[in-house]
Protein backbone atom coordinates (compact mmCIF):
# COMPACT_ATOMS: atom_id res chain seq x y z
CA UNK A 1 0.00 0.00 0.00
CA UNK A 2 1.30 3.36 -1.13
CA UNK A 3 0.31 6.83 1.27
CA UNK A 4 0.79 9.53 -1.12
CA UNK A 5 -0.16 13.42 0.14
CA UNK A 6 -0.09 16.31 -2.41
CA UNK A 7 -0.37 19.68 -0.86
CA UNK A 8 -0.04 23.37 -1.62
CA UNK A 9 -2.47 26.42 -1.52
CA UNK A 10 -5.59 26.36 -3.47
CA UNK A 11 -5.36 26.59 -6.95
CA UNK A 12 -2.27 24.82 -7.53
CA UNK A 13 -3.76 22.32 -8.50
CA UNK A 14 -2.56 19.47 -6.53
CA UNK A 15 -6.40 18.26 -5.82
CA UNK A 16 -6.74 17.39 -9.62
CA UNK A 17 -3.06 16.28 -10.15
CA UNK A 18 -3.70 13.41 -6.52
CA UNK A 19 -7.04 13.01 -9.00
CA UNK A 20 -5.26 11.80 -11.99
CA UNK A 21 -2.78 9.86 -9.78
CA UNK A 22 -5.68 7.93 -8.75
CA UNK A 23 -7.20 7.51 -12.23
CA UNK A 24 -4.09 6.26 -13.32
CA UNK A 25 -3.72 3.61 -10.52
CA UNK A 26 -7.06 2.50 -11.41
CA UNK A 27 -6.46 2.19 -15.19
CA UNK A 28 -3.89 -0.75 -13.91
CA UNK A 29 -6.26 -2.41 -12.12
CA UNK A 30 -4.85 -1.52 -8.90
CA UNK A 31 -7.63 0.11 -5.71
CA UNK A 32 -7.39 3.57 -5.34
CA UNK A 33 -9.01 5.87 -3.26
CA UNK A 34 -8.40 10.01 -3.20
CA UNK A 35 -9.91 12.32 -0.64
CA UNK A 36 -8.91 15.79 0.13
CA UNK A 37 -9.04 18.92 3.00
CA UNK A 38 -9.36 22.30 1.87
CA UNK A 39 -10.80 25.52 3.66
CA UNK A 40 -13.72 27.43 2.55
CA UNK A 41 -11.35 29.83 0.50
CA UNK A 42 -11.33 29.04 -3.61
CA UNK A 43 -8.22 30.27 -3.92
CA UNK A 44 -5.30 30.25 -1.34
CA UNK A 45 -5.83 28.76 1.96
CA UNK A 46 -3.74 25.36 2.62
CA UNK A 47 -5.05 22.60 0.23
CA UNK A 48 -3.93 19.13 1.23
CA UNK A 49 -5.14 16.45 -1.42
CA UNK A 50 -4.10 12.13 -0.76
CA UNK A 51 -4.15 9.03 -2.82
CA UNK A 52 -3.77 5.76 -1.28
CA UNK A 53 -3.17 2.88 -3.63
CA UNK A 54 -3.19 -0.52 -3.09
CA UNK A 55 -3.46 -4.31 -4.55
CA UNK A 56 -6.05 -4.16 -2.03
CA UNK A 57 -9.70 -2.98 -0.91
CA UNK A 58 -8.98 0.25 0.82
CA UNK A 59 -11.14 0.85 4.11
CA UNK A 60 -9.78 3.50 6.47
CA UNK A 61 -9.81 6.33 3.13
CA UNK A 62 -7.14 8.77 4.70
CA UNK A 63 -3.22 8.75 4.94
CA UNK A 64 -1.95 7.76 8.32
CA UNK A 65 1.88 7.36 7.41
CA UNK A 66 2.74 8.85 3.90
CA UNK A 67 5.65 7.59 2.13
CA UNK A 68 5.50 10.64 0.05
CA UNK A 69 4.55 14.32 0.70
CA UNK A 70 4.58 16.93 -2.36
CA UNK A 71 4.58 20.43 -0.74
CA UNK A 72 4.22 23.35 -3.34
CA UNK A 73 4.15 26.33 -0.66
CA UNK A 74 6.11 27.35 2.76
CA UNK A 75 2.76 26.85 4.53
CA UNK A 76 2.25 23.64 2.99
CA UNK A 77 5.56 22.18 3.87
CA UNK A 78 5.41 22.96 7.21
CA UNK A 79 2.21 22.02 8.03
CA UNK A 80 1.96 18.71 6.21
CA UNK A 81 5.38 17.12 6.21
CA UNK A 82 5.35 16.43 9.82
CA UNK A 83 3.89 13.16 9.85
CA UNK A 84 5.84 11.36 6.80
CA UNK A 85 7.13 7.93 7.31
CA UNK A 86 11.04 7.26 8.26
CA UNK A 87 12.74 7.12 5.19
CA UNK A 88 10.04 8.98 3.42
CA UNK A 89 10.15 11.82 0.89
CA UNK A 90 9.84 15.14 0.92
CA UNK A 91 9.43 16.90 -2.44
CA UNK A 92 9.34 20.53 -2.70
CA UNK A 93 9.36 23.29 -4.95
CA UNK A 94 12.70 24.97 -4.45
CA UNK A 95 11.70 28.80 -5.28
CA UNK A 96 8.27 28.07 -2.91
CA UNK A 97 9.59 26.44 -0.17
CA UNK A 98 13.11 28.40 0.54
CA UNK A 99 12.91 27.11 4.42
CA UNK A 100 12.84 23.50 3.75
CA UNK A 101 11.77 21.41 6.96
CA UNK A 102 14.45 19.27 8.93
CA UNK A 103 14.28 16.30 6.90
CA UNK A 104 16.62 13.74 5.75
CA UNK A 105 15.20 12.85 2.46
CA UNK A 106 14.31 15.81 0.18
CA UNK A 107 13.78 15.89 -3.06
CA UNK A 108 14.44 20.18 -4.60
CA UNK A 109 12.87 20.80 -7.64
CA UNK A 110 12.07 23.79 -9.00
CA UNK A 111 8.62 22.96 -10.25
CA UNK A 112 6.77 26.29 -11.10
CA UNK A 113 10.02 27.73 -12.40
CA UNK A 114 9.92 25.02 -14.86
CA UNK A 115 6.32 25.29 -15.53
CA UNK A 116 6.50 28.87 -16.10
CA UNK A 117 9.84 28.49 -18.21
CA UNK A 118 9.36 25.35 -20.29
CA UNK A 119 5.79 25.71 -20.79
CA UNK A 120 4.87 28.89 -20.56
CA UNK A 121 2.62 29.23 -17.69
CA UNK A 122 2.50 28.49 -13.81
CA UNK A 123 -1.06 26.68 -13.97
CA UNK A 124 1.25 23.51 -15.31
CA UNK A 125 3.00 23.18 -12.27
CA UNK A 126 1.25 20.48 -11.20
CA UNK A 127 1.36 18.16 -14.26
CA UNK A 128 5.01 19.25 -13.92
CA UNK A 129 5.19 17.80 -10.10
CA UNK A 130 3.06 14.86 -11.38
CA UNK A 131 5.66 13.75 -13.61
CA UNK A 132 7.78 13.98 -11.15
CA UNK A 133 6.30 11.99 -8.54
CA UNK A 134 6.27 8.94 -11.45
CA UNK A 135 9.66 9.26 -11.84
CA UNK A 136 10.31 9.09 -8.00
CA UNK A 137 7.64 6.36 -6.93
CA UNK A 138 7.22 4.16 -10.07
CA UNK A 139 3.64 3.87 -8.48
CA UNK A 140 2.16 3.95 -12.07
CA UNK A 141 3.82 3.96 -15.83
CA UNK A 142 4.87 6.92 -17.51
CA UNK A 143 2.30 5.97 -20.28
CA UNK A 144 -0.54 5.34 -17.78
CA UNK A 145 0.08 8.66 -16.66
CA UNK A 146 -0.40 10.28 -19.82
CA UNK A 147 -3.31 8.25 -20.50
CA UNK A 148 -4.98 9.81 -17.22
CA UNK A 149 -3.52 13.12 -17.71
CA UNK A 150 -4.87 13.40 -21.26
CA UNK A 151 -8.61 12.46 -20.71
CA UNK A 152 -8.64 14.66 -17.58
CA UNK A 153 -7.53 18.43 -19.29
CA UNK A 154 -9.20 20.43 -21.85
CA UNK A 155 -8.25 18.88 -25.15
CA UNK A 156 -6.88 22.06 -26.42
CA UNK A 157 -4.35 21.54 -23.59
CA UNK A 158 -3.12 17.87 -24.19
CA UNK A 159 0.13 18.98 -26.01
CA UNK A 160 1.18 21.50 -23.16
CA UNK A 161 -0.13 18.98 -20.68
CA UNK A 162 2.26 15.95 -22.27
CA UNK A 163 5.09 18.24 -22.09
CA UNK A 164 4.63 19.48 -18.64
CA UNK A 165 4.25 15.60 -17.33
CA UNK A 166 7.86 15.29 -19.74
CA UNK A 167 9.54 18.00 -17.98
CA UNK A 168 8.33 17.06 -14.22
CA UNK A 169 9.59 13.07 -15.29
CA UNK A 170 13.24 14.53 -16.52
CA UNK A 171 14.03 17.06 -13.56
CA UNK A 172 14.38 13.63 -11.21
CA UNK A 173 17.73 12.29 -11.71
CA UNK A 174 17.87 9.07 -10.23
CA UNK B 1 -20.09 -4.68 -15.46
CA UNK B 2 -18.71 -1.39 -16.87
CA UNK B 3 -14.94 -0.70 -16.88
CA UNK B 4 -13.56 0.11 -13.20
CA UNK B 5 -13.51 3.59 -12.79
CA UNK B 6 -12.50 6.58 -10.37
CA UNK B 7 -15.45 8.18 -9.04
CA UNK B 8 -16.51 10.29 -6.23
CA UNK B 9 -18.95 9.72 -4.02
CA UNK B 10 -21.15 12.64 -4.55
CA UNK B 11 -21.18 12.08 -7.98
CA UNK B 12 -21.99 8.78 -7.82
CA UNK B 13 -24.84 9.71 -5.77
CA UNK B 14 -26.21 11.65 -8.78
CA UNK B 15 -25.26 8.91 -11.64
CA UNK B 16 -27.91 6.52 -9.31
CA UNK B 17 -30.71 8.96 -8.82
CA UNK B 18 -30.35 9.55 -12.88
CA UNK B 19 -30.18 5.58 -13.06
CA UNK B 20 -33.58 5.71 -10.92
CA UNK B 21 -35.19 7.63 -13.37
CA UNK B 22 -34.84 10.96 -11.49
CA UNK B 23 -35.52 14.02 -14.42
CA UNK B 24 -35.53 17.02 -11.88
CA UNK B 25 -33.33 18.23 -9.76
CA UNK B 26 -33.87 21.67 -7.12
CA UNK B 27 -31.76 22.73 -4.93
CA UNK B 28 -28.95 25.63 -3.67
CA UNK B 29 -25.44 24.12 -3.25
CA UNK B 30 -24.04 23.55 -0.45
CA UNK B 31 -20.34 22.22 0.84
CA UNK B 32 -20.25 19.17 0.81
CA UNK B 33 -22.93 18.26 -1.16
CA UNK B 34 -22.24 20.77 -4.27
CA UNK B 35 -21.00 17.76 -6.25
CA UNK B 36 -24.14 16.41 -6.34
CA UNK B 37 -26.10 19.61 -8.14
CA UNK B 38 -23.10 20.02 -10.34
CA UNK B 39 -23.07 16.64 -11.58
CA UNK B 40 -27.49 17.14 -12.09
CA UNK B 41 -26.49 20.51 -13.92
CA UNK B 42 -24.48 18.47 -15.91
CA UNK B 43 -26.11 15.50 -16.95
CA UNK B 44 -30.32 16.15 -16.70
CA UNK B 45 -30.78 18.84 -19.74
CA UNK B 46 -29.37 15.92 -21.99
CA UNK B 47 -31.89 13.65 -20.88
CA UNK B 48 -34.61 15.49 -21.28
CA UNK B 49 -34.39 16.42 -17.79
CA UNK B 50 -34.34 19.96 -15.65
CA UNK B 51 -32.41 21.54 -13.30
CA UNK B 52 -33.01 24.30 -11.37
CA UNK B 53 -31.45 26.16 -8.50
CA UNK B 54 -33.53 28.08 -6.37
CA UNK B 55 -32.89 30.93 -3.77
CA UNK B 56 -32.80 28.89 -0.92
CA UNK B 57 -32.80 25.23 0.16
CA UNK B 58 -36.94 26.01 1.48
CA UNK B 59 -38.21 27.13 -2.39
CA UNK B 60 -35.74 24.57 -3.75
CA UNK B 61 -37.56 21.59 -1.79
CA UNK B 62 -40.88 23.31 -2.58
CA UNK B 63 -40.05 23.11 -6.05
CA UNK B 64 -39.13 19.31 -5.74
CA UNK B 65 -42.26 18.45 -4.21
CA UNK B 66 -43.88 20.47 -7.57
CA UNK B 67 -41.80 18.38 -10.01
CA UNK B 68 -42.96 15.25 -8.04
CA UNK B 69 -46.89 15.99 -7.95
CA UNK B 70 -46.60 16.92 -12.06
CA UNK B 71 -45.34 13.47 -12.65
CA UNK B 72 -41.52 13.38 -12.52
CA UNK B 73 -39.25 11.63 -9.88
CA UNK B 74 -37.08 14.65 -8.52
CA UNK B 75 -34.25 14.83 -6.03
CA UNK B 76 -32.70 17.64 -3.93
CA UNK B 77 -29.24 18.15 -2.21
CA UNK B 78 -27.76 19.67 0.92
CA UNK B 79 -26.07 19.72 4.07
CA UNK B 80 -26.81 20.75 7.58
CA UNK B 81 -28.27 24.30 6.99
CA UNK B 82 -29.93 23.73 4.43
CA UNK B 83 -31.71 20.06 5.74
CA UNK B 84 -32.50 22.49 9.00
CA UNK B 85 -34.48 24.73 6.14
CA UNK B 86 -35.92 21.74 4.51
CA UNK B 87 -37.60 20.22 7.66
CA UNK B 88 -40.71 21.73 7.32
CA UNK B 89 -41.49 20.80 3.44
CA UNK B 90 -40.12 17.30 4.51
CA UNK B 91 -43.14 16.69 6.98
CA UNK B 92 -45.42 18.23 4.04
CA UNK B 93 -44.44 15.58 2.31
CA UNK B 94 -44.90 12.77 4.74
CA UNK B 95 -48.09 13.75 5.60
CA UNK B 96 -49.09 14.77 1.66
CA UNK B 97 -47.55 10.97 0.73
CA UNK B 98 -45.33 12.78 -1.93
CA UNK B 99 -42.01 10.64 -3.03
CA UNK B 100 -38.91 12.31 -2.50
CA UNK B 101 -35.25 11.96 -1.62
CA UNK B 102 -33.34 14.32 0.20
CA UNK B 103 -29.71 14.30 0.54
CA UNK B 104 -27.96 15.29 3.40
CA UNK B 105 -24.28 15.15 2.94
CA UNK B 106 -23.24 15.60 6.86
CA UNK B 107 -21.14 18.19 8.09
CA UNK B 108 -20.18 19.94 11.57
CA UNK B 109 -22.89 21.58 13.31
CA UNK B 110 -24.91 23.20 14.62
CA UNK B 111 -25.74 26.33 12.36
CA UNK B 112 -22.91 26.85 9.78
CA UNK B 113 -20.58 24.82 12.12
CA UNK B 114 -17.53 23.55 9.81
CA UNK B 115 -18.44 23.90 6.15
CA UNK B 116 -15.92 21.38 5.14
CA UNK B 117 -15.34 18.87 7.89
CA UNK B 118 -17.11 15.43 8.25
CA UNK B 119 -19.83 14.36 11.20
CA UNK B 120 -22.20 12.27 11.60
CA UNK B 121 -24.37 14.65 13.61
CA UNK B 122 -27.69 14.84 11.95
CA UNK B 123 -28.99 10.96 12.55
CA UNK B 124 -31.89 12.37 14.99
CA UNK B 125 -32.21 14.67 12.89
CA UNK B 126 -32.91 12.63 9.77
CA UNK B 127 -35.63 10.84 12.34
CA UNK B 128 -37.13 13.73 13.75
CA UNK B 129 -36.21 16.90 12.10
CA UNK B 130 -39.89 17.48 10.67
CA UNK B 131 -42.14 17.73 13.76
CA UNK B 132 -45.13 15.43 14.39
CA UNK B 133 -45.88 12.21 14.11
CA UNK B 134 -44.13 10.53 11.19
CA UNK B 135 -42.26 7.51 9.73
CA UNK B 136 -39.10 7.89 7.89
CA UNK B 137 -36.68 6.30 5.90
CA UNK B 138 -32.74 6.86 6.27
CA UNK B 139 -29.67 5.40 4.08
CA UNK B 140 -26.05 5.71 5.24
CA UNK B 141 -23.82 4.50 2.37
CA UNK B 142 -20.29 3.37 3.46
CA UNK B 143 -18.58 2.96 -0.10
CA UNK B 144 -19.10 4.79 -3.25
CA UNK B 145 -20.63 2.44 -4.97
CA UNK B 146 -22.95 2.02 -2.09
CA UNK B 147 -23.52 5.95 -2.51
CA UNK B 148 -24.43 4.82 -5.97
CA UNK B 149 -26.88 1.68 -4.91
CA UNK B 150 -28.40 3.31 -2.14
CA UNK B 151 -29.90 6.21 -4.10
CA UNK B 152 -31.70 3.75 -6.15
CA UNK B 153 -32.94 2.67 -2.85
CA UNK B 154 -33.60 5.47 -1.72
CA UNK B 155 -35.79 6.56 -4.65
CA UNK B 156 -37.62 3.19 -5.21
CA UNK B 157 -38.28 3.48 -1.26
CA UNK B 158 -39.84 6.89 -1.85
CA UNK B 159 -42.29 5.71 -4.74
CA UNK B 160 -43.29 2.77 -3.39
CA UNK B 161 -44.26 3.68 -0.29
CA UNK B 162 -45.03 7.46 -1.25
CA UNK B 163 -43.29 8.70 1.59
CA UNK B 164 -39.63 10.91 1.87
CA UNK B 165 -36.81 9.64 2.38
CA UNK B 166 -33.25 10.99 3.37
CA UNK B 167 -29.87 9.72 2.22
CA UNK B 168 -27.96 10.53 5.23
CA UNK B 169 -24.48 10.65 3.66
CA UNK B 170 -21.35 12.14 5.14
CA UNK B 171 -18.19 14.26 4.36
CA UNK B 172 -15.85 10.71 4.03
CA UNK B 173 -18.15 8.87 1.55
CA UNK B 174 -19.31 12.16 -0.31
CA UNK B 175 -16.04 13.66 -1.28
CA UNK B 176 -13.86 10.66 -1.21
CA UNK B 177 -12.89 9.08 -4.96
CA UNK B 178 -12.51 5.66 -5.11
CA UNK B 179 -12.73 2.34 -7.49
CA UNK B 180 -15.82 1.75 -8.97
CA UNK B 181 -17.57 -0.82 -11.42
CA UNK B 182 -21.12 0.38 -11.58
CA UNK B 183 -23.86 -2.01 -12.76
CA UNK B 184 -25.13 -2.32 -16.43
CA UNK B 185 -28.61 0.00 -16.45
CA UNK B 186 -30.34 -2.96 -17.57
CA UNK B 187 -29.49 -4.69 -14.68
CA UNK B 188 -31.03 -2.35 -11.99
CA UNK B 189 -34.82 -2.79 -10.47
CA UNK B 190 -36.62 0.80 -10.87
CA UNK B 191 -40.09 1.08 -8.81
CA UNK B 192 -42.14 3.24 -11.45
CA UNK B 193 -44.73 5.68 -9.89
CA UNK B 194 -47.29 4.77 -8.46
CA UNK B 195 -50.55 5.00 -10.78
CA UNK B 196 -54.35 4.75 -10.31
CA UNK B 197 -56.03 1.27 -11.05
CA UNK B 198 -59.65 2.17 -11.29
CA UNK B 199 -61.45 5.74 -13.19
CA UNK B 200 -63.09 8.15 -11.20
CA UNK B 201 -66.15 6.63 -12.78
CA UNK B 202 -65.57 3.49 -11.19
CA UNK B 203 -64.88 5.27 -8.08
CA UNK B 204 -61.35 6.39 -7.81
CA UNK B 205 -60.20 8.36 -4.63
CA UNK B 206 -56.14 9.70 -4.58
CA UNK B 207 -55.98 8.88 -1.01
CA UNK B 208 -57.32 5.30 -0.56
CA UNK B 209 -54.92 2.61 0.28
CA UNK B 210 -54.16 -0.32 -1.85
CA UNK B 211 -53.29 -3.41 -0.47
CA UNK B 212 -49.95 -2.26 0.67
CA UNK B 213 -51.41 0.52 2.77
CA UNK B 214 -49.54 2.98 0.02
CA UNK B 215 -52.30 5.14 -2.00
CA UNK B 216 -52.02 5.31 -5.59
CA UNK B 217 -52.41 9.12 -6.09
CA UNK B 218 -52.22 10.37 -9.67
CA UNK B 219 -50.01 12.86 -10.91
CA UNK B 220 -51.56 16.28 -12.05
CA UNK B 221 -52.32 15.85 -15.67
CA UNK B 222 -53.59 12.65 -15.66
CA UNK B 223 -57.25 13.72 -15.43
CA UNK B 224 -58.07 13.12 -12.06
CA UNK B 225 -58.58 15.46 -9.39
CA UNK B 226 -56.31 15.90 -6.88
CA UNK B 227 -56.44 18.08 -3.40
CA UNK B 228 -53.07 17.97 -1.89
CA UNK B 229 -52.84 19.65 1.51
CA UNK B 230 -50.36 18.99 4.45
CA UNK B 231 -53.86 19.27 7.15
CA UNK B 232 -54.79 15.51 8.20
CA UNK B 233 -57.00 14.33 5.11
CA UNK B 234 -59.29 11.59 4.28
CA UNK B 235 -59.71 9.17 1.69
CA UNK B 236 -60.69 12.25 -0.82
CA UNK B 237 -57.77 14.32 -0.33
CA UNK B 238 -59.78 16.54 1.90
CA UNK B 239 -59.13 17.80 5.54
CA UNK B 240 -61.08 16.18 7.79
CA UNK B 241 -61.02 16.80 11.56
CA UNK B 242 -62.36 13.50 12.51
CA UNK B 243 -60.75 11.53 15.47
CA UNK B 244 -60.75 8.07 13.44
CA UNK B 245 -59.86 10.03 10.31
CA UNK B 246 -56.84 11.26 12.18
CA UNK B 247 -55.93 8.12 13.54
CA UNK B 248 -56.00 6.40 10.75
CA UNK B 249 -54.23 8.36 9.07
CA UNK B 250 -51.12 8.58 11.30
CA UNK B 251 -51.64 4.75 11.95
CA UNK B 252 -51.44 4.01 8.11
CA UNK B 253 -48.51 6.53 7.44
CA UNK B 254 -46.48 4.76 9.81
CA UNK B 255 -47.76 1.01 9.50
CA UNK B 256 -47.35 1.79 5.26
CA UNK B 257 -43.41 1.10 5.78
CA UNK B 258 -42.89 -0.60 9.33
CA UNK B 259 -45.11 -3.88 8.42
CA UNK B 260 -41.88 -4.14 6.09
CA UNK B 261 -39.67 -2.91 8.61
CA UNK B 262 -37.00 -5.99 8.43
CA UNK B 263 -37.04 -6.63 4.63
CA UNK B 264 -36.00 -2.44 4.53
CA UNK B 265 -33.69 -2.72 7.20
CA UNK B 266 -30.11 -3.30 5.44
CA UNK B 267 -27.08 -4.35 7.15
CA UNK B 268 -23.64 -6.47 6.54
CA UNK B 269 -22.50 -8.44 9.53
CA UNK B 270 -18.51 -9.02 9.57
CA UNK B 271 -16.35 -11.99 11.48
CA UNK B 272 -19.74 -12.67 13.55
CA UNK B 273 -19.70 -16.11 13.78
CA UNK B 274 -17.62 -16.51 17.14
CA UNK B 275 -17.62 -13.15 18.19
CA UNK B 276 -17.68 -11.83 21.60
CA UNK B 277 -17.77 -8.26 21.18
CA UNK B 278 -19.47 -6.56 18.34
CA UNK B 279 -18.77 -2.82 16.73
CA UNK B 280 -21.84 -1.37 15.33
CA UNK B 281 -20.52 1.58 12.82
CA UNK B 282 -22.38 3.56 9.80
CA UNK B 283 -21.63 6.10 6.49
CA UNK B 284 -17.68 6.70 6.63
CA UNK B 285 -16.90 6.09 10.29
CA UNK B 286 -17.14 2.40 9.27
CA UNK B 287 -14.43 1.86 7.36
CA UNK B 288 -12.56 2.71 9.78
CA UNK B 289 -14.27 0.34 11.95
CA UNK B 290 -13.74 -2.17 9.53
CA UNK B 291 -10.21 -1.72 9.34
CA UNK B 292 -9.94 -1.91 13.54
CA UNK B 293 -11.82 -4.87 13.75
CA UNK B 294 -9.65 -6.50 11.03
CA UNK B 295 -6.67 -5.69 13.43
CA UNK B 296 -8.44 -6.77 16.23
CA UNK B 297 -9.05 -10.27 15.00
CA UNK B 298 -5.36 -10.31 13.98
CA UNK B 299 -4.57 -9.42 18.08
CA UNK B 300 -6.65 -12.80 18.82
CA UNK B 301 -9.62 -10.49 20.32
CA UNK B 302 -13.31 -12.02 19.21
CA UNK B 303 -14.60 -9.01 17.74
CA UNK B 304 -17.15 -8.61 14.41
CA UNK B 305 -19.11 -5.69 13.61
CA UNK B 306 -22.91 -4.99 12.12
CA UNK B 307 -22.66 -2.37 9.53
CA UNK B 308 -25.92 -0.56 9.51
CA UNK B 309 -26.87 0.61 6.44
CA UNK B 310 -30.53 1.74 7.24
CA UNK B 311 -30.70 3.92 10.35
CA UNK B 312 -34.28 4.35 9.85
CA UNK B 313 -36.51 2.68 10.87
CA UNK B 314 -33.68 1.49 13.12
CA UNK B 315 -32.82 -2.14 12.64
CA UNK B 316 -33.53 -3.63 15.79
CA UNK B 317 -34.12 -6.97 14.63
CA UNK B 318 -29.99 -8.04 13.94
CA UNK B 319 -29.03 -5.37 17.28
CA UNK B 320 -30.91 -7.46 19.44
CA UNK B 321 -29.51 -10.16 18.21
CA UNK B 322 -26.05 -9.23 18.17
CA UNK B 323 -26.66 -7.85 22.07
CA UNK B 324 -27.88 -11.64 22.61
CA UNK B 325 -24.85 -13.17 21.07
CA UNK B 326 -22.05 -10.47 22.55
CA UNK B 327 -20.78 -9.34 26.05
CA UNK B 328 -20.13 -5.98 24.75
CA UNK B 329 -20.75 -3.26 22.11
CA UNK B 330 -19.22 -0.17 20.71
CA UNK B 331 -20.61 2.50 18.90
CA UNK B 332 -18.21 4.75 17.27
CA UNK B 333 -19.83 7.87 15.84
CA UNK B 334 -18.90 11.54 14.59
CA UNK B 335 -20.65 13.17 17.12
CA UNK B 336 -21.48 13.37 21.06
CA UNK B 337 -23.71 10.09 20.99
CA UNK B 338 -26.92 9.58 18.25
CA UNK B 339 -27.69 6.15 17.51
CA UNK B 340 -26.14 4.65 20.46
CA UNK B 341 -29.34 5.16 22.11
CA UNK B 342 -31.16 2.97 19.42
CA UNK B 343 -28.72 0.44 19.90
CA UNK B 344 -28.85 0.45 23.75
CA UNK B 345 -32.67 0.90 23.38
CA UNK B 346 -32.51 -2.49 21.14
CA UNK B 347 -29.68 -4.46 22.81
CA UNK B 348 -32.47 -4.16 25.84
CA UNK B 349 -29.74 -5.21 28.53
CA UNK B 350 -28.50 -7.80 27.32
CA UNK B 351 -24.93 -6.41 26.02
CA UNK B 352 -23.13 -3.83 27.58
CA UNK B 353 -23.64 -0.32 24.93
CA UNK B 354 -20.17 1.94 25.23
CA UNK B 355 -20.07 4.97 23.04
CA UNK B 356 -17.27 6.57 21.63
CA UNK B 357 -17.85 9.87 20.39
CA UNK B 358 -15.80 12.46 18.03
CA UNK B 359 -16.88 15.58 17.15
CA UNK B 360 -13.78 17.70 16.53
CA UNK B 361 -13.43 17.81 12.75
CA UNK B 362 -11.56 14.87 12.61
CA UNK B 363 -12.42 10.76 11.39
CA UNK B 364 -11.51 8.45 13.35
CA UNK B 365 -7.94 6.72 12.87
CA UNK B 366 -7.98 2.84 13.17
CA UNK B 367 -5.54 2.63 15.80
CA UNK B 368 -8.17 4.94 18.37
CA UNK B 369 -10.77 2.27 17.02
CA UNK B 370 -8.68 -0.51 17.69
CA UNK B 371 -7.82 1.24 21.49
CA UNK B 372 -11.32 1.36 22.23
CA UNK B 373 -11.90 -1.89 20.82
CA UNK B 374 -9.11 -3.55 23.44
CA UNK B 375 -10.53 -1.94 26.34
CA UNK B 376 -14.11 -2.68 25.56
CA UNK B 377 -12.56 -6.62 25.97
CA UNK B 378 -10.98 -6.06 28.82
CA UNK B 379 -13.87 -4.41 30.68
CA UNK B 380 -12.56 -0.79 31.33
CA UNK B 381 -15.18 1.58 32.07
CA UNK B 382 -17.33 -1.60 33.51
Amino acid sequence: MAQIRLSGSGGQGVITAAIILAEAAVREGKEAVQSQSYGPEARGGASKAEVIISDQPIYHPKVLVPELVLALTQAAADKYSKDLAVGGTLVIDTDLVPNPPNFPNIISIPITKLAVDKIGKSLFANIVALGALVKITELVDFETIKKAVAQRVPPATIDRNMQALQVGYDAVTK
Amino acid sequence: MSEARLIQGNEACAQGALAAGVRFFGGYPITPSTEIAETMAQKLPGLGGKFIQMEDEIASMGVVLGAVLAGQKALTATSGPGFSLKQELIGFAACAEIPIVIVNVQRVGPSTGQPTSPAQGDVMQARWGTHGDHPMIALSPWTVREAYDATILAVNYSERFRTPVILLMDEIVGHLREKVVLPELKDIEIYPRRVPKITRAEGYEPYRPDEDMVPNVADFGQGYHIHVTGLIHDETGFPSGSPKVTEDAIRRMHEKIMHVQDEITHFEEFFMEDAQYAVVAYGGTARTAYEAVRTAREHGLKVGMVRLMTIWPFADKIIKKTAKQVKAILVPELNYGQLVGEVERAAGGSARVKLLAKYNTEIFTPQELVEAIENLCAGVDE
